[in-house]
């Protein structure tokens, strides 16, 4: 077989993914047959109505369930229903409360494939580096909401997985920390450059973080349009008043409304 | 220091309350006309209890013995059975309607029969106070072990942990919670069934020496056995409560800064 030099350079390719459940006339359609991809080092979010199946789409990525039709390749492998192959942050944190900060990371970086002594070094390393430092040894209980998203995120990230799928990590929080974090993420994300696909239901979110944008319509989803992000890197705060950003911010809105 | 006051806050009141219970209790048996052999008085429950002090330590030493190997072997058997009816899916929709049963036959029904199959000595009355406790142990390690946070089992499935990893890393901490609850239940049933072993068959231990002294009209020897098995009964709950303490360390609250 002969694969393309195309599919070597794409992190993700999921083709045509159809997801049904249940049977006879009581099946309903989730996923009608999208396709998405994320390049090598491409950021690229997904905005849809809720109750897309954005979640679903998720779970036939990481393997936890397997698609209907349509195949998964990651990293120009064919990995369609096997798990293992991502790095994952959830929507909220799923930090084990009985481990301390850093045994969290460190026990999710040895079943990703580090052996234990990188995973403890790397882990201590970065999270003095996002200013964490003094809180390895504490539980997760005593992290306030936003902490406990950036040691989800670093779990993520130091995992040798070259795809991280972000399930809509900020949904939980309030307005101001989710823009703090935001602007967190795209500074960490500027630098390591990993390829990333985000879920989110803010259209901002998706514009300010994203180099290209995937809208999705209501259910059974598919892909109503696809959006390059042609703003320059690093991104700014100041985006956020652009006439451009709002502009396109107006476009993709008008799309989700559509009946 | 707060705390101390808070302790002591907690504690009097109930200790008030017992101790003008006690006085009533007394001046009832001394001025009321109750007859002692019916109601024996406090005071004379103690005298009595000092007198035969050496006899009762003898019993109250082979009750405890009972007690512990059972309490042992059947929070052993229940966590290994717990387990075992976990990992193993189709051996839990066997047993664990025989398990319901096991609880339905009456203990009294069931030491006659281990004594016909095992004799007089100490296994069958140990297998018996067994039998008592691993129930609950089983049933709350097994509740403890089917429902982790659904978040957590989905994010460390995602990233491709296997099922034994996750029985260790998710499953079995999540269920120490548990299995706590099972074991203080079953702390407070193993001094209750190992004294019921007793009256059915021995001439050792607290439940033989309350069924001789009560049929040779000793209520007052009787009380005495009674004020050391409950306080046995607190002992073994108090012992299993302060190991959930040392244990479980990373459970919010307890002074402990929060957020």
């Amino acid at each position: 077989m002969h694969t393309g030099t195309a599919d070597d350079r794409m992190a993700l390719k999921a083709e045509r993914i159809r997801k049904r459940f249940g049977n006879g006339d009581a099946a309903k359609e989730v996923l009608g047959g999208l396709s998405v991809s994320v390049g090598k080092g491409e950021f690229v979010s997904i905005v849809g109505p809720s109750g897309s199946g954005k979640t679903t789409l998720f779970k036939i990525i990481g393997g936890l369930e397997p698609p209907t039709e349509g195949e998964v390749w990651i990293g120009g492998k064919k990995t369609t229903g096997e798990r293992g192959h991502i790095s994952y942050v959830p929507q909220q944190s799923a930090l084990l409360p009985w481990r301390t900060v850093a045994g969290n990371i460190e026990l999710s970086l040895t079943i990703s494939g580090l052996d234990r002594r990188t995973a403890k070094r790397e882990t201590k390393e970065w999270l003095a580096r996002i200013g964490l430092g003094e809180y390895a040894d504490a539980y997760p209980h005593v992290l306030s909401g936003g902490m406990t998203q950036r040691v989800s995120f670093l779990r993520a990230l130091l995992a040798p997985q070259p795809l991280m799928l972000l399930d809509e990590p900020f949904g939980a929080l309030d307005a101001l920390t989710r823009l703090q974090m935001q602007q967190w993420l795209t500074s960490i994300w500027e630098e390591s450059r990993r390829s990333v696909l985000l879920v989110t239901h803010s259209i901002e979110e998706a514009l300010y973080l994203s180099d290209r944008v995937i809208v999705l319509s209501a259910s059974p989803a598919a892909v109503l349009e696809e959006f390059a992000v042609p703003f320059p890197r690093p991104r700014r705060e100041a985006l956020w008043t652009e006439p451009a950003f709002n502009a396109m911010k107006q476009r993709i809105y008008e799309l989700l409304r559509q009946p | 220091m707060g705390n101390k006051r808070n302790l002591w806050a907690k504690i009097w009141p109930p200790a008030v309350t017992l101790a003008a219970l006690l006085a009533l209790w007394q001046a009832a048996v001394t001025w009321g006309g109750i007859d002692p052999w019916l109601l024996p008085a406090p005071v004379s429950i103690v005298q009595e209890a000092i007198a035969v002090w050496p006899r009762l330590m003898d019993h109250t030493g082979a009750t405890v013995r009972l007690m512990l190997i059972g309490f042992a072997g059947g929070s052993a058997a229940g966590f290994g059975l717990a387990a075992l009816l976990h990992l193993i899916p189709w051996l839990r929709n066997v047993a664990y309607p025989l398990l319901v049963l096991s609880q339905n036959v009456p203990i009294v029904a069931i030491a006659p029969i281990l004594t016909m199959l095992l004799g007089w000595g100490l296994l069958p009355k140990a297998i018996l106070v067994g039998m008592v406790c691993f129930f609950p142990i089983t049933i709350a390690m097994l509740s403890g072990l089917e429902n982790p946070d659904p978040q957590l089992r989905d994010y460390f499935r995602m990233i491709g942990t296997g099922k034994w990893q996750l029985f260790w890393r998710l499953e079995l901490p999540h269920a120490i919670v548990h299995l706590f609850s099972g074991l203080k239940i079953a702390a407070s049933y193993s001094v209750l069934s190992a004294v019921v072993a007793e009256w059915l068959g021995t001439n050792k231990g607290l439940g033989a020496f309350m069924l001789i002294s009560s049929k040779g009209f000793q209520p007052d020897r009787v009380y005495a056995a009674v004020i050391i098995i409950v306080t046995l009964s607190l002992l073994l709950f108090g012992l299993v409560a302060l190991a959930e303490r040392l244990l479980i360390r990373w459970r919010p609250g307890s002074g402990e800064l929060t957020k």
